[in-house]
């Protein structure tokens, strides 16, 4: 067991190869007792890779990882022991009912069975359901599967919960009913939760960020700080011809702008105070203008040069594809 | 409020709500636990037979087909060349009987393994894969979990014993329930370690029609296995199948009153080179391949990531 103040993850030098495609290139970081730590990036960038060599489902090619103080491939049998799971994709046994897939659970696990009912009960009123117990998973919605599925994930106390892409999926008020369970796990079961996403929104819940970009991290910090790093605002405008308006903006006021979500977009330090000069001399016509305060997406930006949207919509997801085939 | 008391606020309510923490302490790895994980999955196996009474209903249609329908069509034939005085005749339905036994708990067997493609389809493969178990009590009590299954299966054949003339002897049905159980594990033996390649429930299917249909029709379960031509006696004892319908037939046979003429026509035995095998000898053939099978079964899971 680690003592108090040691990483719950560390992670140096990671990499791993699926043939000749790099999916994760060289990573290090740590992430301490009791945090909520996101991993944030588009489908693709390699955050589901990285977390199946954390969870021991994958060997790393190179490079090391601990988890719970364990290493992930000499201790994998002690890492299993001390991490809870939430996979992206359901791992429920629908012909069970709620109750009998968290008893197979812990059966697996070895859960002592003297305590067994107890943190059972404890597990299933902390997601809500406790009176579901006996219905088969079957019957369940998307949002009952996922909370009995972090249910399951609790129910051997582990130190380091993770969670690949836990809201995937699931109507906004179900996500949000998932965050606030997140929230309160932290709270009463003194835990480390390690999670991916590509929801902008949520990755503002965590207290550290690491974002992921074609197989490396590109920056990690507290939300906050890496929004006051990106330091300025974010201006879009719509003109006629965005060619020519990207050409002017180089041209006239040495900023360097790219189409995003179908706008010409750059940032500005003091955006407020740049529109008039903008529409004085830009020498175009411009159609509407938006100045916004710095998001995680321009953060995003920023680092990786494209929103996440736009990033999900290139040809990243074969990749993905290829590592979940393999991952099985 | 700042961020640190809106969180000591939500943890008083979560406390509220839930009471203390109750943690728990994972033992280290260890034979109880092993055993223990071997016996739930094992358990799974049979919650999921007992809830599916559709399967139950379905594999029963094939086998009652074969003995009531094809037995009593068939036996018309062979009433028609001989028949007489009791003892001096034998009911087709009481010869394919140990055969449809056998079909019985094949289909039933493969049919369990074939669950481990659907959890894998379905995502709970993996949630057993993580789990801090070896993988070989996975295997072995998917194994076992499938063997009593199809027993089960199969005891509700043995009901229908009295409809194909074979006695309810109790001695008799115990000695039928154990080589059923044996013959039902080697079987699913023999899908697990098909089913750790296969990705689809589609080809599981596909490959398991082509490897059973032949198994059946050379085994024995349909026609005895004395004169036949040699390309078909050479077939028939390289058939695994063959050594697990053997021991079913002899122990039907040996309950019934026959002259040694009819009980040599019709239960002729297993032989090689002219030589009878023993019961004893087929039944640990079966064992033996069973282990082995579930052994490689074993070094496939664990060889994948």
């Amino acid at each position: 067991m680690p003592e108090d103040g040691a990483p719950a993850v560390e992670v140096a030098g990671l990499v791993r190869r699926f043939g000749s495609v790099e999916a994760v290139r060289g990573i290090e970081f740590a992430v301490r007792p009791g945090e909520i730590f996101g991993f944030l990036g588009p489908n693709g960038a390699g955050k589901s890779t990285t977390i199946n060599m954390l969870c021991t489902l994958l060997r790393p090619t190179e490079g090391s990882a601990r988890v719970a103080g364990f290493d992930v491939v000499r201790e994998r049998d002690e890492v299993r022991r001390n991490i809870g799971l939430v996979f992206q994709d359901p791992t429920l046994d629908g012909y069970l009912s709620g109750e009998q897939n968290l008893r197979f659970h812990a059966e697996l696990y070895g859960v002592p069975r003297a305590v067994l009912p107890e943190r059972m009960r404890r597990v299933l009123e902390m997601v809500g359901l406790w009176d579901k117990r006996g219905d088969r998973v079957q019957t369940y919605s998307g949002g009952m599967k996922r909370r009995l599925e972090i249910a399951r994930g609790l129910l051997h106390s582990p130190r380091v919960l993770f969670l690949d892409e836990p809201t995937v999926g699931l109507d906004p008020q179900t996500r949000s009913s998932i965050w606030d369970y997140i929230r309160d796990l932290r709270a009463t079961e003194q835990i480390t939760i390690f999670m991916t996403t590509h929801y902008m929104d949520e990755a503002e819940y965590c207290d550290r960020i690491a974002i992921m970009d074609s197989g490396r991290i590109v920056a990690l910090d507290t939300p906050e700080r890496l929004k006051a790093g990106v330091g300025k605002d974010r201006v879009q405008i719509r003109t006629d011809d965005d060619q020519a308006a990207i050409g002017a903006l180089a041209e006239r006021f040495g900023l360097a702008a790219t189409v995003a979500e179908g706008a010409v977009t750059f940032a500005v330090s003091s955006g407020e105070a740049f529109v008039p000069r903008l529409f004085a001399e830009l020498g175009m016509p411009i159609r509407s203008v938006s100045v916004s305060r710095p998001s995680l997406d321009d953060v995003f930006m920023s680092f990786t040069g494209s929103t996440i949207r736009d990033a999900e919509g290139s040809s990243k997801d074969w990749m993905r594809m290829a590592m979940r085939g393999r991952s099985r | 409020m700042t961020t640190t008391e809106r969180d000591e606020a939500r943890r008083d309510e979560a406390r509220a709500v839930v009471g203390p923490v109750v943690r728990v302490a994972v033992p280290e790895r260890s034979i109880v636990h092993d055993l223990r994980a071997v016996k739930i999955v094992l358990h799974r196996e049979l919650i999921r037979y007992g809830r599916d009474r559709m399967r139950m209903v379905s594999g029963l249609v094939q086998p009652v087909l074969w003995l009531l329908v094809m037995g009593t069509g068939l036996s018309n034939l062979m009433t028609a060349g001989g028949g007489g005085a009791a003892g001096s005749h034998v009911d087709l339905k009481t010869f394919i009987f140990p055969g449809v036994c056998a079909m019985t708990v094949m289909f039933t067997a493969m049919f369990s393994a074939g669950s481990i493609v659907w959890d894998r389809e379905f995502g709970f493969l993996r949630e057993m894969l993580v789990a801090p178990v070896s993988r070989s009590s996975i295997v072995v009590g998917k194994c076992i979990g499938g063997a009593t299954v199809a027993t089960l299966q199969g005891a509700v054949i043995l009901a229908l014993a009295g409809l194909a003339g074979v006695p309810y002897d109790p001695v008799l049905l115990l000695e039928l329930l154990g080589l059923m159980f044996l013959g039902a594990f080697a079987l699913t033996g023999f899908g697990v370690m098909m089913a750790a390649r296969i990705q689809s429930m589609q080809s599981f299917f596909g490959l398991m029609q082509m490897a059973m249909m032949p198994m059946m029709f050379l085994s024995g379960a349909l026609y005895p296995l004395a004169g036949l031509p040699v390309w078909l006696t050479v077939l028939t004892r390289f058939n695994p199948l063959t050594y697990a319908v053997d021991p079913l037939r002899q122990a039907v046979f040996s309950h019934l009153s026959l002259t040694p003429e009819l009980r040599r026509t019709f239960d002729p035995g297993v032989t090689w080179w002219g030589w009878r095998v023993p019961v004893g000898l087929e039944i640990v053939l079966v064992l033996l391949i069973g282990l082995v099978l579930m052994g490689v079964a074993i070094i496939e899971f664990r060889r994948s990531e």
